[in-house]
């Protein structure tokens, strides 16, 4: 068990020194999912088809025909059902990395604003307002 | 010799890139994100740097998973930008300086970094974009050498690692023959968090900590692990580390002379700091 890392410190050094270091690859920031080996391994399929976005012809080519683009890239079941469904939160949890879906979400339009809404279960007007508040 | 002038760090999100290419540089959002760079540009006409050291991350342009370094360094002429699948304006090209990277790629294996060379090297808008807020809307003063650090893929290199790379990089300039003046650049962060439920966090408290000891004190953000960063700065935050190479190639005496902090742009705490290297700068209230 880690000490927790104090959130208010003074601005002294000793106060910063009195933490003790983690383990970088525990799972336990709640809703938070470190993009580790593991992630990377399950992941990897996805991730480079969401790579191949990065040409304007290969974003067509998904829009155009979908189940086929996939196919190519060999999705597993669980990462063509997150596709299918749009479902950022289940594309995590099938190994996508947030950088590579923000390539695939900008096919349909969406910013990082709008997935932080859909994974937060909020309307992308409430999740701009948290962030507002968060800076007061 | 080679002369270290100085450092800025900023914030490289995205949707800045979209909002230059609107000219929203006095919307009432993002007014106080462009405002924190008035005197960012002050400076630079004042320092007039030759060359710009770059620490930034990739974001899956140049490097895919498949085969990600840790450290990277630039031996480019030219660096180009390329549609990076996110919807912002692609950036023209800048200028590298490869005899520059050359001497600190040998430096850097000399003292025991084992980086990537690269003498092809996309750049995304992590560099285009810090580069586009110092210089707007003109042709590029500097020559850059971009030096990539992985913060995507776990495990991510230690906050006490980067800081050490930023100084071996610091030696290097310190060492290069040429009359140059050198400014050196971190870029992204602050807290923030794009995946997962806890999406939206941010942490201004963090944010001020870690800028505050950065300046007189970097040596003591080493205790965080990688760990503790993501905790506190979020899953993004770990951007930071670009920042700890930037604070470590800085070898004089550093006096921060600017900072400026917003939240939100975008799911992003921005922050902005100018760092004078050397003797002779004054304190700027924040």
């Amino acid at each position: 068990m880690r000490p927790p890392v104090r959130r208010k410190q003074p601005r002294r050094n000793d106060a910063i020194s009195a933490l003790t270091v983690g383990n970088a690859m525990n799972q336990d920031i709640p809703g938070t999912t470190m993009f580790d080996g593991d992630q990377a391994q399950k992941g990897l399929a996805l991730n480079r088809m969401c790579f191949s976005f990065n040409s304007a012809e290969n974003r067509a080519a998904f829009l155009k025909d979908e189940e086929g683009y996939c196919r190519k890239f060999a999705l597993t079941d669980a990462q063509r059902a997150a596709v299918s469904s749009r479902n950022v939160l289940q594309m995590i949890e099938a190994g996508g990395n947030v950088y590579y879906l923000a390539k695939l979400a900008g096919i349909f339009g969406l910013n990082v604003q709008d997935i932080g809404a859909q994974q937060t279960g909020t309307t992308v007007d409430e999740f701009k307002a948290k962030l507002a508040a968060a800076g007061r | 010799m080679a002369k270290i002038i100085g450092g800025v760090a900023t914030t490289h999100v995205p949707s800045i890139g979209k909002a230059i290419a609107d000219k929203k540089y006095n919307d009432p959002y993002w007014q106080p994100f462009f405002g924190g760079f008035d005197y960012v540009h002050y400076w630079l006409a004042r320092e007039k740097p030759d060359v710009a050291v770059v620490f930034y991350n990739d974001h899956g342009l140049n490097f895919f998973l498949d085969k990600l370094p840790t450290f990277a360094v630039g031996a480019a002429s030219e660096y180009r930008n390329e549609d990076e699948g996110w919807g912002i304006p692609v950036s023209r090209s800048i200028a590298g300086d490869p005899a520059l990277s050359w001497h600190i790629i040998n430096s850097l294996v000399a003292d025991e970094f084992d980086i990537t060379m690269c003498q092809d090297m996309l750049i995304d808008h992590a560099v285009t974009i810090p580069m586009t807020l110092m210089w707007p809307g003109e042709k590029w003063p500097v020559k850059i050498v971009p030096i990539s650090i992985n913060t995507v893929q776990h495990p991510l290199p230690s906050m006490k690692r980067c800081l050490k790379l930023g100084r071996s990089v610091g030696r290097a300039l310190q060492s290069y023959p040429q009359d140059l003046r050198v400014m050196v650049v971190g870029t992204g962060g602050l807290s923030h968090q794009l995946d997962g439920k806890r999406a939206g966090f941010v942490n201004k408290e963090f944010d001020s900590l870690c800028m505050d000891a950065l300046v007189g004190d970097p040596d003591t953000l080493t205790l965080y692990s990688i760990h503790d960063v993501v905790e506190e700065a979020g899953a993004q935050g770990v951007e930071f580390l670009n920042w700890m190479a930037m604070r470590g190639a800085l070898t004089g005496t550093v006096t921060e002379v600017h900072r400026n902090y917003h939240i939100p742009i975008s799911n992003t705490a921005a922050a902005t700091v100018v760092y004078q290297n050397g003797e002779g700068a004054e304190r700027r209230a924040a």
